[in-house]
């Protein structure tokens, strides 16, 4: 057990089912549980008695704040966005949710407290701003991840990437989003704290559900190309150095009118000066964050996130580096220790995504 | 042949002038899935608690200390190929580096087994 964002939580579990690479293939294969109750689970609406408009009400505020487009979002669908602020530097990544009388935000643990400081100081006074912290948020991620939840919460199984509907469990009601963090189909549940250890144990009681911890989290996203807030993505990027560009709608980049627009703008018009590209290294040696990039003699650029990639069986790494080395297939060195590793310009994913988009 | 440890949680097996070194069964559960080994070069001074070789795991890389001053004699070749060796066999055949022994009087300060056991239950 590790403190994270304020948490006890576990790097990886115990038993003979435990271990990052175990719980990581696991994943891979049929389906795992991680409960990621950290995260921040906000809401934001409107003071309309009519619920649609009062999530209108919210869409149009939170526009003000992420360059996407959050207005046109129908009930029970989602979206990835920025917080950004002055500078078009990234306050913070998150899901954004058209959830029918108000819009659901999932932001990162260690963020959420200055996620809604930020939020309540620059959203106006009629919008309504609330965190759910007497809610948990389970995940469960991996190709069995949708025949598990249909067999427990029929109907669920009907909900395609990126969609979220409200579901009955047991006395209440549970929130469940087709999303997650692994690259693998599956599901983010909101589900009240009281009914929590319930869901958990059910979810835990078939056979094809095996408990993961943040350690496989993190190898599963990195091999999936997401960035993690705090060490890929920060203030001190920007959504087109981060090759987040798809975030920023087309609409909104030509219309503005949010936080960061003019500086994301002129990074967008006159070319990012770095970029952050997948690395993969040569042996078996894994780069960390921190670790220098070089072509030649010269320092281009930073490792972000690096390790050893289980699925591929090589070590994979995030990076910016200079526009200058960063198409595919660019072939570079990254200083490790007293070692340069022999690394590549590779396209992200490095493992595909596995989505489910309707059958 | 007297095996002994450090508090840094290496083990060491001397024989003659010539001593084993390898990280124990407790090192090895803490690291986790251990996915490269960098041992040092056949040749190598290495002094008493200096870095010796580096451990790779899939959460973090974890220095390995000498626990003694010598020369490193020999890498185990089949750490390259599986490094996961120090998970299945960390006292056995995960073994990192044989190395000459350069003032026997350096293996006083360490550990016996059950001084180590000891230790470990302690933490």
């Amino acid at each position: 057990m590790v403190p994270f964002a304020g948490y006890e939580m576990p790097i990886q579990y115990t038993g003979e089912h435990g271990g990052i690479v175990a719980e990581h293939e696991w994943t891979r294969q049929s389906a795992s549980l991680f409960d990621v109750s950290h995260m921040g689970q906000l809401s934001v609406a409107g003071a309309s008695e009519e619920s649609a408009e009062a999530a209108a009400q919210g869409a149009t505020a939170l526009e003000d704040l992420l360059p996407g487009l959050i207005t046109s979002l129908k009930t029970g669908r989602m979206r990835y966005s920025m917080l950004l602020d002055e500078n078009g530097g990234i306050l913070d990544d998150l899901m954004v949710t058209n959830a029918g009388p108000r819009i659901n935000l999932v932001v990162n643990g260690a963020t959420k407290w200055d996620d809604i400081a930020h939020l309540r100081e620059y959203l106006p006074d009629e919008i309504t701003l609330h965190h759910y912290d007497d809610f948990a948020l389970l995940a469960l991620q991996g190709p069995k991840a949708g025949e598990v939840l249909e067999h427990l919460i029929p109907g669920t199984g009907a909900l395609t990437f990126m969609t979220a509907d409200l579901f009955k469990w047991g006395e209440g009601h549970i929130w469940v989003s087709r999303c997650g963090y692994t690259g693998e189909d599956g599901f983010e549940i909101t589900v009240h704290r009281e009914a929590v250890t319930g869901l958990a144990d059910a979810l835990i009681a078939d056979d094809r559900v095996r408990p993961a911890g943040l350690g496989a989290r993190d190898s599963l996203r990195l091999e999936a190309g997401l960035p993690l807030y705090g060490h890929d993505i920060t203030t001190e990027t920007d959504p087109v150095s981060a090759e987040l560009t798809f975030a920023l709608s087309k609409k909104r980049r030509e219309a503005g009118g949010y936080m960061g627009h003019g500086p994301v703008m002129e990074v967008f018009n006159g070319g990012a000066k770095q970029r952050r590209v997948g690395l993969t290294l040569e042996g078996r040696m894994p780069a960390r964050e921190g670790a220098e990039v070089f072509a030649g003699d010269t320092k281009v650029g930073t490792v972000t996130s690096g390790g050893f990639s289980p699925t591929l069986g090589y070590p994979i790494a995030m990076a910016y580096v200079d526009a200058a080395h960063a198409e595919e297939g660019t072939a570079l060195e990254i200083a490790v220790r007293k070692k340069r590793l022999t690394a590549k310009v590779s396209p992200m994913p490095f493992v595909p995504h596995r989505y489910y988009r309707g059958s | 042949m007297p095996r002994y440890f450090t508090d840094e949680h290496e083990w060491i097996d001397v024989e003659d002038d010539t001593a084993t070194v390898g990280i124990t069964d407790y090192a090895q559960e803490q690291l986790g899935d251990i996915v490269f080994v960098e041992l040092p070069a056949v040749g190598t001074a290495l002094d008493k608690g200096g870095d010796a070789a580096v451990v790779e795991s899939v959460k973090a890389a974890s220095d390995v200390y000498a626990p003694i001053s010598g020369e490193v004699t020999e890498g185990n070749a089949m750490l390259e190929d599986e490094p996961a060796l120090v998970n299945s066999s960390p006292e056995e055949d995960g073994w990192f580096f044989r190395m000459s022994v350069a003032d026997k009087a350096e293996l006083e300060g360490l550990m016996d087994e059950a001084a180590y056991k000891e230790f470990v239950e302690g933490l």
